[in-house]
């Protein structure tokens, strides 16, 4: 229970700063740079590199190249929603992770379950 | 034409108390969610989830927001404002995404070597990616806006 409340606050902290920079930050487009910006992977790496050792979270940051790929190709299908289907934010945002979701695991299926 | 990196210190002021804090749950909810799928599944279906768009959902959807209000304030219909500043804030994402994968491979070719290296090399591989790629973005837009003002 304590590595969750642990993990919460962590995740909590990495993340609100990071997006509170993007905040800071003009113009829009290079803003959007922090809302891809690995913050949970900060914290979520920082944690298994304590608890399980360094071989863990090597394995966890290549499989995050798939999980990076397919939020770019996410990044795109948001766009186009936004711009062409003229979708409003939320739903163009939600329904796209049904994209990333094919897009990661896709990738990690091709990289043969190691990516 | 350049585009001028700068700060906006009065948008952190257009933030409800409300906001901030979705967002700091949001992030505390993702990186529980990553560590409980790691400990289901394994650590490289786990991995996958390390760059989950949530936090992005709730960024693009308060931008939105943000400029849907700031238009309103001046009577203005700001629909669809709030849309193109969403996708230009997506735009700049799918950049950063890259540099997500930058971050990712200098991460498990440092980690098994020098754990701090690791994080440091990684923080700086994601920051120099992201901003090159942004750079390189806008140097291509500009050269095709100038090109078609030409022709």
């Amino acid at each position: 229970m304590t590595e969750y409340v642990v993990r919460f606050l962590v995740g909590g902290v990495v993340v609100s700063a990071f997006a509170m920079l993007g905040d800071l930050l003009r113009p829009k487009s290079f803003a959007g740079l922090f809302a891809a910006a690995p913050s949970v992977a900060l914290a979520t790496l920082g944690i298994a590199v304590y608890q399980h050792g360094a071989g863990y979270a090597a394995v966890q940051s290549r499989s995050m190249m798939a999980g990076a790929i397919a939020l770019a190709i996410y990044c795109v299908v948001v766009c186009h929603l936004l711009v062409r289907a003229r979708l409003r934010a939320a739903p163009a945002t939600l329904l796209s992770l049904v994209i990333w979701l094919i897009a990661a695991f896709g990738l990690r299926a091709l990289a043969g379950g190691q990516a | 034409m350049t585009m001028s990196i700068g700060f906006s210190p009065s948008s952190l002021r257009e933030g409800r108390w409300y906001e901030y804090l979705t967002r700091f749950g949001l992030g505390g909810a993702a990186t529980v969610f990553t560590g409980f799928v790691s400990s289901l599944y394994g650590a490289s279906v786990g991995g996958l989830f390390l760059a989950l768009p949530a936090i992005f959902c709730a960024s693009a959807t308060l931008i939105e927001k943000h400029e849907i209000r700031r238009k309103q304030e001046a009577d203005l219909a700001g629909e669809r404002r709030g849309q193109e500043a969403a996708a230009l804030e997506a735009g700049g994402a799918a950049l950063g995404a890259l540099g997500m994968l930058a971050f990712a491979i200098m991460f498990s070719f440092l980690v098994e070597r020098s754990v701090t290296a690791a994080f440091a090399g990684a923080s700086l591989a994601w920051l120099v990616v992201s901003v090159a790629a942004w750079s390189l973005r806008c140097k291509m837009r500009s050269v095709a806006r100038r090109r078609t003002s030409e022709g």
